[in-house]
């Protein structure tokens, strides 16, 4: 976004949308309706221009952790801030959902001075459009970032935007002791997990745990079929809306995908990702494509008998070596009402003592700091991060790595779509191109 | 709006008396006090202001608005007209759209057809004085009371698929939720549960208001109960039934929490609400073609309004 021309213009954009569009019709219309607004914009003002000086001891943090575990995770590394630095963190949780879909009026309006966010497109899309304040003199002070980190958090103009915390593979995870009892063999290639789900069948078990009611959840068995299928490349140019929906290459990967959902769940539109976890829990399922999450459905006792392995090679030329690893982390506001604090909070969580926080106490993420002491890492984690190590690529997650608006309302109505009538595939990828065209248009 | 016009009057005619103690009736109208003429001035004003700033100037914006591809975000200055793009993208280029209207439409029907009808036959029964008439107006618009997110919640544990009250029970696997051709009935019987204790409500009010005599001579003359209710109670309820006609209409176009709660308006439970919420208010922000949606459904509802009040306006003329 560019400067603000006039006077006015900096002060329309104080006001959350709804109210400033509000206000844009009330001038239009007259000057009664104009002016009573105005007030208000002027108003806005004054409060804004209220002095928080750097003497100030808190600063606010939106936070999209509000699942029991996590929300708790926040709370010691801000516990951990307070003692480091005498700053108090207002921390004001959101449901993670609620605080995704409401983001661009959160950002428009008064955020927080500090929020939580992801890497990948819509990081650098609100980077892009000045909705995020500069952090490369952050970077500058962090150690043990790596490079790929680095990157994932430079906007469209070279600098940072982003400060990563946390990030979780997407694996094919399974109990061992369920393994254990049938015999089964990880599968290294599509036939192996094929011939494998065939036998977890007969034994009784639903081959492949799987829910979609939300809608975001089938988004991982295809960003991960046609990783595989079409390798990270095609896939990051998909997302970017450059390739076309209506290929064949994408056409062979609903048809793999068609060809494996006998293997899965049934009458997974009305279940949620967490149901599903809970039958792999409850050794109803023989195995979970999800991210490291799903640890969060297992009992602290039933930790070590969870394992992983990354979802098996399809096309020997493109290999088996990439894979979804959402990052999340901290953003500053384009205004923050203490930056200083901002400033200091977002070294903090950057910092090897807040990743040591993290470690301590979440079994279900993997933190971004190399510095930080890992010895307190599960095998699970241990063996996640080695995997994630090792990729030679890493995507961000659907939802993460293309445009919001396709994302939601196009994506994750066609993806539905699919499960419920696989065999219409041309028709359902030419939908989606025709929709593609009628959203990325500049 | 018959409000609206009948309180100045109030007002002015006795201060009027006052001031005036000669002179017909048409000067003692026009020889209004000042304090008069200011609260007439207010009365008309405010609630024109009201009407003007947060219905009609928000409706027209939003026709404007769909015919942009704005975003949300940035100047208005940056805004792009597209014409009549965003209606056929609506049309031809968004598969939910159709679903959404059927939606629509088959909530009207079911609300009208077997919700409302039962919401009446419901206060029938309750106006005859059972014992423990109280409890059961309690428990009947209880759903009424609870919150949209304690709804979603009751719901959930009843038709969760896999840990739901109703498979447990009966030993079935049905797909309550995610079925398509099964969740638009499971919600339009949560739906139904809710709207039944409102219309009962209403009607029960109503009932109690009717002249007991019109009853009793109904019965001197020999009637029926049905046909003392059809024939007599009925009509003299006329006020009510309308109230209740166009409580079900406003119901079932901005019908909405239970669907998002359950699954945000998709897989077989697109409604016109949740599309337009899911475009405009989500994450997605395409306001321009969120607000061909809402327009859509303004002229759905213009329709209904229009057909309302041509009825009630020939109605006042008879």
């Amino acid at each position: 976004m560019s400067r603000p021309r006039s006077h006015a213009e900096y002060l329309s954009r104080l006001v959350p949308p709804s109210v400033a569009g509000l206000r844009r019709r009330s001038l239009l219309a007259g000057a009664a309706g104009g002016g009573v607004l105005l007030g208000t914009g002027l108003l806005a003002g004054c409060g804004d221009a209220d002095p928080e000086g750097s003497g100030s001891t808190t600063v606010s943090l939106g936070s999209n952790q509000s699942d029991p575990k996590p929300k708790e995770v926040t709370a010691k590394v801000m516990d951990g801030f307070r003692a480091s630095s005498g700053i108090t963190v207002a921390v004001n949780t959101v449901d993670h959902n609620t605080f995704q879909e409401n983001i661009n009026n959160y950002l428009q309006g008064k955020p927080d001075d500090v929020f939580m966010w992801f890497a990948g497109y819509r990081m650098r899309f609100f980077a892009g459009r000045g909705l995020a304040a500069d952090l490369s003199d952050v970077w500058s002070g962090l150690s043990g970032m790596s490079d790929a980190f680095r990157k994932a958090s430079t906007g469209d103009d070279g600098k940072q935007y982003f400060v990563p915390s946390s990030y979780y593979p997407w694996a094919v995870f399974y109990r061992k002791s369920v393994w254990q009892q049938y015999g089964y063999q990880v599968p290294k290639t599509l036939g192996e997990l094929t011939t494998l789900a065939a036998e977890m069948k007969k034994d009784g078990l639903s081959p492949i745990a799987f829910a979609d009611k939300d809608g975001w959840p089938a988004m991982g068995t295809f960003d991960i079929l046609n990783l595989r299928i079409n390798g990270y490349q095609f896939h990051i140019d998909l997302m970017a809306g450059k390739e076309s929906w209506t290929s064949g290459k994408v056409r062979t990967v609903f048809d793999t995908w068609r060809g494996l959902l006998p293997l899965h769940q049934p009458d997974s539109l009305g279940r949620t990702w967490q149901e599903a976890a809970q039958s792999l829990q409850q050794k109803k399922s023989g195995m979970y494509l999800l991210g490291l999450f799903v640890a969060q459905q297992f009992r602290d006792d039933e930790q070590d008998d969870l394992d992983f392995f990354t979802f098996p090679e399809i096309d020997p030329a493109v290999g088996a070596k990439a894979l979804d690893a959402p990052i999340d982390g901290y953003m500053m506001a384009r205004r923050p009402k203490a930056e200083d604090n901002a400033r200091k909070l977002l070294a903090y969580v950057g910092s090897k003592a807040a990743a040591d926080i993290v470690v301590k106490n979440d079994p279900s993420t993997l933190v971004a700091n190399s510095e930080a002491d890992t010895s307190g890492y599960t095998a699970l984690q241990r063996k996640a991060a080695e995997l994630v190590g090792s990729a030679t690529e890493i995507a961000q997650f659907l939802d993460r790595d293309t445009r919001p608006d396709f994302a939601s309302t196009v994506i994750i109505p066609a993806l539905q779509q699919f499960i419920r009538e696989p065999a219409d595939i041309d028709g359902l990828t030419t939908s989606i191109e025709n929709q593609k065209k009628s959203i990325f248009t500049d | 709006m018959s409000d609206q016009s009948q309180v100045p009057q109030d007002h002015a005619v006795p201060s009027a008396v006052t001031t005036t103690t000669t002179g017909g009736r048409r000067r003692r109208l026009r020889v209004l006090s000042r304090t008069d003429r200011v609260v007439i001035a207010l009365m008309v004003l405010v609630p024109l202001l009201l009407v003007v700033g947060l219905v009609w100037l928000p409706a027209l914006a939003t026709v404007g608005l769909s015919a942009t591809d704005w975003d949300g975000i940035g100047p208005v200055g940056d805004i792009e007209w597209v014409g009549a793009r965003n209606y056929a993208d609506v049309v031809g280029n968004y598969p939910p759209f159709v679903p959404a209207v059927q939606n629509n439409l088959l909530w009207l029907a079911a609300l009208f057809v077997v919700a409302t009808p039962f919401g009446m036959f419901l206060a029938v029964l309750l106006d005859k004085e059972l014992r423990g008439t109280r409890f059961y107006q309690t428990a009947l618009y209880l759903p009424v009371v609870l919150s949209l997110a304690l709804i979603g919640f009751v719901w959930q544990l009843i038709y969760s698929r896999d840990q739901g009250l109703l498979n447990g029970v009966f030993g079935t696997d049905v797909d309550w939720y995610g079925d398509p051709d099964v969740n638009i009935w499971a919600v339009l019987v949560a739906a139904g549960w809710r709207h039944v204790g409102y219309v009962m409500l209403l009607y029960l009010a109503g009932l109690k208001g009717v002249d007991p005599s019109l009853r009793e001579a109904a019965a001197v003359d020999g009637a029926s109960e049905v046909n003392t209710f059809f024939k007599v109670v009925f009509p003299v309820l006329r006020p009510i039934n309308i109230i209740v006609l166009v409580v079900t209409v406003i119901e079932s176009l901005r019908a909405f929490d239970l669907v998002w709660v359950i699954n945000k308006g998709r897989n077989g439970l697109e409604l016109l609400s949740a599309l337009v919420t899911a475009n405009v208010v989500g994450e997605a922000s395409r306001i321009g073609f969120g607000s061909a949606l809402a327009t859509s459904m303004l002229v759905v509802s213009l329709v209904f309004i229009t057909v309302y009040l041509t009825t009630v306006m020939r109605e006042d003329r008879r």
